[in-house]
């Protein structure tokens, strides 16, 4: 499977807080990759670096290489809102804006010119039933997204994201903040997204990355410890501080 | 042995507790105590003048000479209006624009001397603000009215530029304080759908923030229509229908420069101004309860 994703010595600092280090790795289109590690291990730093949200934290610097689609996503001459719509990002708790669940969805659309109102009702439909909350909201699109329930704004985040037709889909812990039944809802969508997106998806939860994930990529200390299938990662880790993670030892 | 006994402190503490309990309340009524008597006596005094030149006359008429027996206020309301309206129109979006730098651009150490500098602009007497509008602005407005060959005079355009300079302190921190209590994660979630800073601004975080800042919109009208000394010292203060380069008298100031030598219906219908001052101010206040309430309920 083609890459869609490379890192080459990849290293970030907060400051002088040396975060990640040579992180080297190559995400596979249309799979889903698991990045898993304790607490602090760079795990969503790492996630971030790849939309550059980093950037808007002050005093982060990057070296290293990032392409997407073989094109360098630390250069001068990239516009991060264009490589932010090709590569959307799901957060840890539910995040939607205090306007209407309609509106919500549109705004990516608007917010790139795409404003006239058949183009924009199609796309919102499209995304909420991509994001396989459409029956639940079709009633009530123009209610405030904040009446919704967790699992369901977390849903309708993931729609707003597939509404500005991105490549990649960058989740971060997308279902910590959520009950069990929104969580398995939320993993079904995985392995639907991943037929149209390339998923990346930071978890706290070993098993979840289990069930979801192609590629298992696990993080400690900032480095990137272990990189391959999943099912490798889990039954045959190469590494012991893999084995001694996976197995329970600490984390 | 005795000292240490569970019982022997209780009925002091419970004295102490009881005393306090009810200086609390006592406090808490005083308050409540001046509204209600400032209501009262406002209504009570202004209220027979008002019934005696007539509501009508009083409200609409146009032309205030006491000495011949007129009491018409519209020249003192329609002023107040104009200049509170004018000077909100020019104060809000600068001041919602201090408040996006202040929030958004700003670094901590710069925001906090800006900070700084806001508050101690609210914190200025309103004396002094009327003698630099007296010193700086209205000479600006005096070259004006010489260019249009108007008579040079105080001006409502001059006590407008002053109200602007002192509503903005107030205009300035509330939405500022607005802006920052918005989710930094509304922030990020537009800023990774790919917008830029600008449109996350004005598309998620200024929406977000609205009803904070009508707060402090609201708040800088009850500011300005209240103002006087700063106004009386740079309006001009004749009683005639409000233009833009003329004189104009407001009603605070036709209350406080005729004061002194009122007497019988006159010093009444400085009463009724007061009146009528009075529901402005409360009718501002019941609205801005129902802005804050609204958007309490929203959050």
């Amino acid at each position: 499977m083609a890459n869609k994703i490379i890192t080459k010595d990849l290293n970030l600092y907060y400051g002088t807080h040396h975060a990640l280090k040579d992180v080297s790795i190559e995400i596979k289109e249309h799979c889903v990759t698991g990045l898993i590690g304790p607490s602090g291990c760079g795990k969503s730093t790492f996630l971030k670096t790849l939309n550059r949200m980093n950037d808007t934290i002050p005093g982060v610097r990057v070296t290293g290489n990032v392409l997407l689609d073989d094109e360098e996503v630390y250069q001068n001459a990239v516009d991060v809102t264009q490589l932010r719509k090709k590569v959307g990002m799901v957060f840890q708790s539910p995040n939607p804006f205090p306007m209407s669940i309609y509106d919500n969805v549109a705004y990516g659309l608007r917010i790139h010119g795409i404003k006239k109102r058949i183009i924009v009702d199609e796309i919102v439909e499209k995304s909420l039933r991509g994001a396989a909350i459409w029956d639940e909201v079709k009633d009530r699109l123009k209610k405030s997204a904040l009446s919704l329930s967790g699992g369901q704004q977390q849903r309708l985040c993931i729609a707003r994201t597939l509404a500005v037709q991105p490549d990649v889909i960058l989740m971060d812990e997308p279902t910590s903040a959520l009950d069990p039944i929104s969580t398995m809802k939320i993993e079904e969508l995985m392995s639907e997204l991943k037929k149209n997106y390339t998923v990346v998806i930071v978890t706290h939860n070993m098993q979840q990355a289990a069930r979801i994930s192609d590629y298992t990529a696990f993080f400690l200390l900032g480095e990137l410890v272990e990189y391959g299938e999943t099912s490798q990662i889990f039954s045959m880790p190469k590494d012991k501080r893999t084995e001694d993670y996976i197995t329970g030892r600490f984390g | 042995m005795k000292d240490h006994s569970i019982l022997r402190s209780a009925r002091t503490k419970s004295a102490v507790e009881l005393v306090m309990h009810i200086l609390f309340i006592v406090c808490g009524l005083l308050a409540v105590i001046a509204v209600l008597f400032i209501s009262i006596y406002m209504i009570a005094s202004g209220g027979p003048a008002i019934a005696k030149i007539g509501v009508f006359k009083f409200l609409f008429g146009q032309i205030w000479n006491p000495e011949a027996g007129q009491f018409g206020i519209l020249p003192f309301i329609l002023s107040s209006i104009v200049a509170t309206a004018l000077s909100i129109l020019i104060a809000v979006p600068i001041g919602v624009g201090a408040a996006i730098f202040l929030t958004y651009m700003a670094g901590k150490k710069t925001g906090g001397i800006f900070l700084f500098i806001v508050e101690l602009l609210a914190s200025i007497p309103s004396v002094v603000y009327g003698l630099l509008g007296a010193m700086l602005v209205a000479p600006m407005i005096f070259k004006l009215q010489t260019m249009l060959s108007l008579p040079q005079s105080g001006s409502l355009l001059s006590a407008t530029i002053v109200l602007v300079i002192m509503i903005l302190p107030t205009i300035i921190s509330v939405s500022a304080s607005s802006l920052q209590a918005v989710p930094k994660t509304y922030n990020d979630a537009s800023l990774a759908l790919g917008s830029s800073k600008i449109q996350s601004i004005f598309k998620v975080l200024l929406p977000a923030a609205k009803s904070g800042i009508i707060a402090g919109i609201v708040l800088g009208v009850g500011r300005a229509i209240g103002e006087t000394m700063a106004v009386m010292m740079v309006a001009g203060n004749a009683a005639m229908m409000p233009t833009l380069l003329g004189p104009v008298r407001l009603l605070t100031v036709g209350i406080s420069l005729e004061w002194a030598y009122s007497s019988g219906l006159h010093r009444e219908a400085l009463y009724g101004i007061g009146l009528v001052l009075f529901v402005f101010i409360m009718i501002i206040n019941i609205v801005l309860n129902i802005i804050l309430k609204k958007g309490g309920k929203k959050a």
